[in-house]
């Protein structure tokens, strides 16, 4: 099967610093595919690149075939790659259902004029977009919350909020910034259920950045590990935990590795 | 056209009488979805036929599981035109639970709401031999389940579409063979002691009480109700499914658990059953709100709630209210009373029921004063939910309403209840024994409830049957009854009473220190600990007063003379109690026996020593001295 996503040699460096070098990646429809590795790697610089954030100083990214290296984050947003951020994006004041209306913004059509008349194809477009968003409330089961602001609601719940709003956009591709960072131990589980649902329901390919290797290795098809900023292993979750060179970046250079503490 | 002696006969007649008129709703998606009589009659015929395409039929027995959902009651009802019997359980319960019930009641099919209900029924797979078919709802997230005894209900009713076109008439004929006196429930009790068991409720037991009930309580087609209450309880079959086919009304799904508060708002249904708990959140919530507000509102909120429980406390006692008062009701009315209710959802409410345990009267007092008419209804699964209610005008905290039309009702010796009529059940399925012990050779059903029936002609319940005793001079004497006089203090969080075989009752009392704290706090009373604020000088008098205010309402021979104030609570992790919180009496009389001899025996103090065990089980002694008190006011010993 080709790849959707096609990440090929990109390479990103912020003044001396060398984030990413020389990363290639496939990324294939439908899968839950992670990106692992010690903190500093260039986990999260790399799915900037991909939603266009950072543009690679060298290497190319395709998105089904088309180039999609230097376009700008609205332009990749609407080919359809979606994210969350690892400190959660969400504007607090507003309710959870006017946020997830925004993330549908890039699928509304009407134009200011026509939005302000709220008539015909306006108003036709608003409740098409609502129901999708009930979609989404209903999957995530936030129906109590519909109303309430953002900001008021525990960390776990926005967590679940900026991942409604991610889907909103209605996917092909999702990223995912650490959706379970700081979160709780039964946050955790929700959120990987959500993820598994997510992706069997819509088949919405994810590629997912997270330190728990537990939610990793249980839910991941495949599992790529990056470490100061190139990638060192890709394979399913059983290769890359057999693989020496991962054990050696997360353990570090000991000889008795069961008195290794993992690093980051 | 056949007589409408079953319930899938009452739903032919509404499909045809009232087709257009809405049958159930459910929030979905953020809006109310309706099925009118109609199409309810037409889901229940699909998944009727689905289920007989799959081999389900007469005798065999279905389970539902998960929050009320039309498509739950709809397949109970489906069960119910195939001559099965649905068998309801609480979506909540424990593996062990599901596992007795599911197996004792021999279940072959079992309707799940989501993938949640049946990765339970998967877990317990290996112990449900008569289990063929589990039929989820929801299939969100059940992709990758693999199960040949697994479906869909989308195809469920796809194999139904096929057989009813291979057997026209299937459906109906089904229902042609009915009878009144055929199992339409199996309601399993949760018992206290025990295994559950399943109590069976015919056809015609539950459309009497239906009709009853219906009767008793006008209810009429234009009528809406809120499906809140868990479906493996007795009364929510009753008001859901039962009452709503014999009148037609529309019973209202909330979208989820969480959202009920604002469904409720939202929908605004006229009639409403809620237990205790339910009217005491709210109660709370509307003092939260209260305390929460601006001070104008505050004390605007103060004011007409106490104008509201003078006005209401001089119509129950049957007293005029005087003009001025009636005045400022009207005026309490416009800026308090009607918003409140609005708030709360009960603005549109003709009536509301509370049941299953007792309400506090001050809680009850206040729902009736802002206009709620709030009533007391009285029954179990054994009674089809329904032995007495009270009519509109009889409302009041303390009693348990009048009989029903249908029931009878005779107060036994040893003061139980016991009642007869339409509404008693068939008896326990497979449990000949069982039947046996609670329903008499002359068809009495023994309740277990000690009663009696007021100069009125309302029937009051004081306590368990078990636990009434006597005082030495004979007179009866009930425990529960007289501590839930005392519980319904804010400062009281338990209360055991004794008097079995004493000359007077005397009563062991563990302050709430939430509220009690509060209240020394307010009066700058400063303390370290339970134990320390418990043995106040100030806090005994505080007790004595709320003993003094339940003493009044108490029969001369129940006042209780002399009380003493624990240096703990009492706790379910110390053997105490139950995880139910009902006091095990037995044994803390054994284990306050000095004590309680120290009650009887007139000294002013005594030496307590409780053992408090730790949540990782260490247990430490604790030695203290405990004044005894006494109540005055009370009167003298004989």
């Amino acid at each position: 099967m080709s790849a959707q996503l096609e990440i090929a040699e990109v390479s990103k460096s912020f003044g001396g610093v060398q984030a990413v070098t020389r990363v290639s990646l496939e990324v294939r429809q439908g899968e839950i595919l992670s990106v692992i590795g010690p903190n500093g790697a260039g986990k999260t610089t790399l799915l900037n690149m991909i939603s266009g954030f950072y543009h690679p100083d060298a290497g190319r990214i395709t998105l089904e075939g088309a180039d999609v290296t230097r376009l700008k984050p609205s332009h990749i947003a609407e080919r359809g790659v979606a994210r969350t951020f690892q400190n959660i994006a969400l504007f607090r004041g507003m309710t959870v259902l006017d946020n997830l209306m925004l993330g549908r913004h890039v699928r509304m059509r009407s134009g200011v004029i026509s939005s302000f008349i709220y008539w015909g194809l306006a108003q036709r477009e608003e409740v098409a977009h609502r129901r999708r968003v009930e979609d989404i409330i209903d999957f995530l089961k936030i129906q109590d919350l519909r109303r309430r602001p953002t900001g008021s609601l525990a960390y776990g719940l926005q967590k679940r909020v900026e991942l409604g709003r991610a889907l909103a956009l209605d996917p092909k591709v999702l990223l995912l910034d650490e959706p379970m960072g700081g979160c709780n131990h039964e946050e955790k589980e929700d959120m990987a259920r959500f993820v598994l649902d997510v992706n069997q329901e819509w088949g919405t390919t994810i590629i997912l950045i997270e330190h728990d290797m537990g939610v990793v290795m249980d839910i991941s098809d495949r599992i790529a590990v990056l470490d100061m900023g190139q990638k060192i292993a890709e394979g399913n979750p059983d290769e890359v935990r057999a693989n020496p060179q991962v054990i050696k970046a997360y353990l570090g250079e000991v000889k008795n590795p069961t008195n290794g503490g993992r690093r980051g | 056209m056949a007589e409408l002696t079953t319930l899938p006969r009452l739903l032919q007649r509404n499909a045809r009488d009232l087709g257009s008129r809405p049958a159930i709703r459910e929030k979905d998606r953020g809006i109310w979805q309706s099925w009118t009589w109609r199409e309810y009659h037409d889901q229940v015929r699909g998944f009727a036929l689905g289920l007989a395409a799959l081999g389900f039929g007469r005798g065999d027995r279905l389970s539902v599981i998960g929050d009320n959902r039309p498509r739950l009651y709809w397949a109970q009802v489906a069960a119910q035109c195939l001559g099965a019997v649905p068998v309801p359980v609480y979506q909540d319960s424990i593996a062990k639970e599901l596992a007795f019930v599911w197996s004792h009641a021999e279940v072959s099919v079992i309707v799940a709401e989501d993938q949640e209900q049946v990765d339970k029924i998967v877990a317990l797979r290996a112990e449900l031999p008569a289990l063929r078919l589990v039929i989820y709802d929801d299939p969100r997230g059940m992709g990758g389940y693999r199960h040949d005894w697994l479906k869909s209900y989308e195809a469920v009713q796809e194999a139904g579409r096929r057989f009813g076109a291979e057997h026209p008439g299937y459906f109906e004929a089904e229902i042609d063979k009915g009878r009144p006196e055929d199992v339409a429930l199996i309601c399993y009790t949760s018992g206290t002691t025990g295994s559950p068991k399943g109590a069976m409720i015919s056809h015609a037991n539950a459309i009497g009480v239906a009709e009853t009930f219906s009767r008793e309580a006008r209810i009429k087609p234009e009528d809406t109700s809120l499906a809140y209450l868990p479906m493996a309880w007795a009364g929510d079959s009753v008001y859901t499914l039962f009452a709503s086919l014999s009148v037609g009304f529309c019973a209202n799904c909330p979208e989820s658990p969480e959202t009920v508060q604002r469904d409720l708002r939202e929908l605004g249904p006229s009639t409403l059953l809620a237990p205790p708990r339910i009217w005491e959140n709210m109660l709370t919530s509307v003092q939260v709100r209260a305390a929460d507000a601006t001070p104008l509102k505050r004390r605007t909120f103060e004011y007409f709630r106490s104008v509201a429980e003078r006005a209401e406390i001089l119509r129950s006692e049957g007293k005029p209210v005087p003009a001025g008062l009636r005045l400022a009701t009207a005026l309490g009315e416009f800026f308090v009373y009607g918003p409140v209710r609005d708030q709360l959802g009960l603005g549109q409410a003709k009536w509301a029921l509370t049941g299953g345990a007792p309400l506090g009267p001050d809680t009850f007092r206040f729902f009736r004063s802002i206009g709620v008419n709030l009533k007391q209804v009285y029954g179990s699964t054994e009674t089809t939910g329904l032995v007495s209610l009270q009519p509109d005008t009889e409302a009041n905290p303390t009693t348990a309403g009048r009989p029903v039309p249908g029931v009878e009702i005779r107060i036994a010796e040893r003061g139980e209840v016991l009642v007869r009529g339409c509404a008693v059940f068939k008896g326990y399925f497979r449990n000949e024994e069982a039947t046996r012990e609670v329903i008499d050779a002359e068809g009495w059903f023994h309740t277990g409830d000690a009663g009696f029936i007021d100069p009125r002609g309302h029937l009051v319940i004081i306590d368990r049957a078990k636990d009434v005793g006597a005082l030495a001079d004979s007179t009866p004497f009930a425990p529960q009854f007289i501590e839930n006089k005392l519980k319904f203090s804010p400062y009281v969080r338990e209360a055991v009473a004794f008097g079995n075989e004493r000359p007077f009752v005397t009563a062991m009392i563990a302050i709430d220190l939430g509220t009690v704290g509060n209240w020394a706090e307010r009066r700058g009373l400063a303390y370290t600990s339970y134990m320390d604020l418990s043995q106040k000088e100030e806090v005994r008098e505080l007790i004595r007063e709320e003993i003094r205010k339940g003493n009044q309402t108490l029969p001369d021979a129940a006042k209780i003379r002399r009380f003493l104030l624990l240096t703990k609570d009492l706790e379910a992790d110390d053997a105490e109690m139950t995880r139910t919180r009902k006091v095990r009496r037995r044994f803390v009389a054994e284990r306050y026996a000095p004590v309680i001899d120290a009650l009887y025996g007139g000294k002013d103090e005594v030496e307590l020593s409780t053992t408090i065990t730790y949540e990782d089980g260490r247990q430490a002694a604790i030695e203290s001295r405990v004044r005894i008190e006494d109540v005055e006011g009370a009167p003298a010993r004989v």
